[in-house]
């Protein structure tokens, strides 16, 4: 028998998993959250490093999209200014539903060193964030290890149209 | 005469304070020195009024009127060959003098040598701008106006370039706080939310070393992570750390730490 044909020996021989539609929504979400690409800063650079072959987000079906429409995953990488808050908000309104925010280092969670006058104070004040990433920079396996964690987190979510959306206010 | 204080350990007192204190200057020599320089001084002089001028650190330096300061530009590229405007900005001496010094620091290829002009401007006054000269002019006039204020005539777009356009108070000013003012306090939420947001979102936080450890709503205990909103006891059960849940994920094989092989060998 080739390897790649079935094994109608197993599974009482068919090919056939039993499961929830929540689980099989839920599976589908989590394993292919396209992520926008979001560079502000240096953490750019980690996010970049994490989405290239040494470290692969491709096998957790991470792929980066240039554009909020096709995007499931906001990951700021960076530090927010003033001026950009604006625009943050409004790619975050062109995402389609249901969406994730990854708030990816110092700068982005709380302003971090820029303690200034032309930096937003963490990226919660213009949108919700969903996961807070430690670290400056933090490295790729933090934000893979992020990634894991918001898999879980969509994971034990309802599938259906219920699901509240997220507001800021 | 005061007996003498060493000097040494100056950094461990912070309110240490010399009552004689005189800040050191960089010395000056005069301008006839070099010959390039007094030759440059001299046709700068023969059109223009020139009101102090030194050598300091090998770069001339010419005090002008203001008024007059597209035309020694104009003089410096085409007749004495200082072809680039490599920098020009503003230093704030306000709070001293009620006055802005303009500096323009011009860069000769053919000489090899540099030239600063320099000019005071009154509070509230405008400098003719350069731009038609160097382009170079074009952003560094347009970035005096967004953090000093001081407006350049002439110039074909003289708006904010760092700042966003709506924004109020110039940053450099030495009497702009640095965490911003009001104003920039609440500019992101003002202008995306509106005024009536600020109640909901609150002020901004800015001791980013904060830590609460019995607020749950915004500080979670590594290790110790409770749901958000719970009240802290202090006796907060160890949380093991997992990307998993506990039986597995439908269709999805967990990684076997046993299983796995870890290549040690660096010539494999």
């Amino acid at each position: 028998m080739a390897q790649h044909k079935i094994n109608y020996t197993q599974d009482g021989g068919l090919p056939v998993a039993l499961t929830s539609i929540d689980k099989i929504v839920n599976w589908g979400r989590s394993n292919s959250l396209w992520a926008l690409t979001y560079g502000l800063a240096c953490c750019g650079i980690e996010m970049m490093a994490s989405g290239a072959s040494r470290f692969d987000f491709d096998r957790y079906g991470t792929i980066f999209r240039a554009s909020p429409r096709q995007a499931d995953v906001m990951i700021v990488a960076g530090t927010l200014t003033k001026k950009h808050a604006e625009f943050i908000k409004r790619l975050y309104d062109q995402m389609t539903e249901p969406r994730w925010v990854i708030s990816m280092g110092s700068c982005a969670n709380t302003g971090g060193m820029f303690n200034t006058y032309a930096t937003v104070q963490g990226a919660d004040r213009i949108i919700p964030v969903d996961l807070y990433l430690p670290g400056c920079a933090p490295r790729p396996e933090t934000l893979q290890y992020g990634v894991m964690l918001l898999q879980k987190k969509i994971r034990e979510n309802k599938a259906g149209n219920a699901q509240r959306p997220k507001r800021l206010m | 005469m005061r007996a003498y204080v060493p000097k040494d350990d100056v950094q461990a007192k912070a309110y240490y304070t010399d009552r004689y204190y005189v800040a050191p200057q960089v010395p000056k020599s005069d301008v006839s020195t070099d010959e390039v320089f007094s030759a440059d001084l001299e046709a700068i002089k023969a059109k223009f009024e020139v009101i102090d001028s030194f050598i300091q650190m090998g770069q001339m330096v010419v005090y002008i009127n203001a008024k007059d300061n597209y035309g020694v530009l104009e003089l410096m590229r085409d007749e004495l060959k200082y072809t680039q405007l490599s920098e020009m900005s503003a230093i704030d001496w306000l709070a001293k003098e009620n006055k802005f010094e303009i500096f323009y620091q011009m860069l000769s290829m053919h000489k090899r040598k540099r030239i600063r002009i320099k000019m005071f401007i009154e509070n509230g006054q405008a400098v003719n701008s350069v731009e038609k000269l160097f382009r170079s002019a074009d952003w560094s006039e347009r970035e005096m106006f967004d953090m000093f204020g001081i407006e350049a005539n002439n110039h074909p777009f003289m708006k904010r370039i760092l700042m966003p356009y709506d924004w109020q108070g110039f940053p450099l000013l030495k009497t702009y706080p640095l965490e911003g003012d009001e104003f920039a306090a609440w500019y992101e939420v003002d202008k995306i939310y509106g005024k009536e947001a600020r109640d909901i979102i609150g002020p901004e936080l800015r001791d980013t070393s904060r830590v609460d450890r019995y607020d749950s709503e915004r500080f979670a205990r590594l290790g110790h992570e409770v749901p958000k909103g719970t009240k802290i006891t202090g006796n907060e059960p160890k949380t093991e750390q997992s990307y998993q849940e506990e039986g597995g994920v439908f269709l999805i094989k967990k990684f076997d730490k046993e299983s796995s092989v870890v290549v040690d060998d660096p010539q494999r």
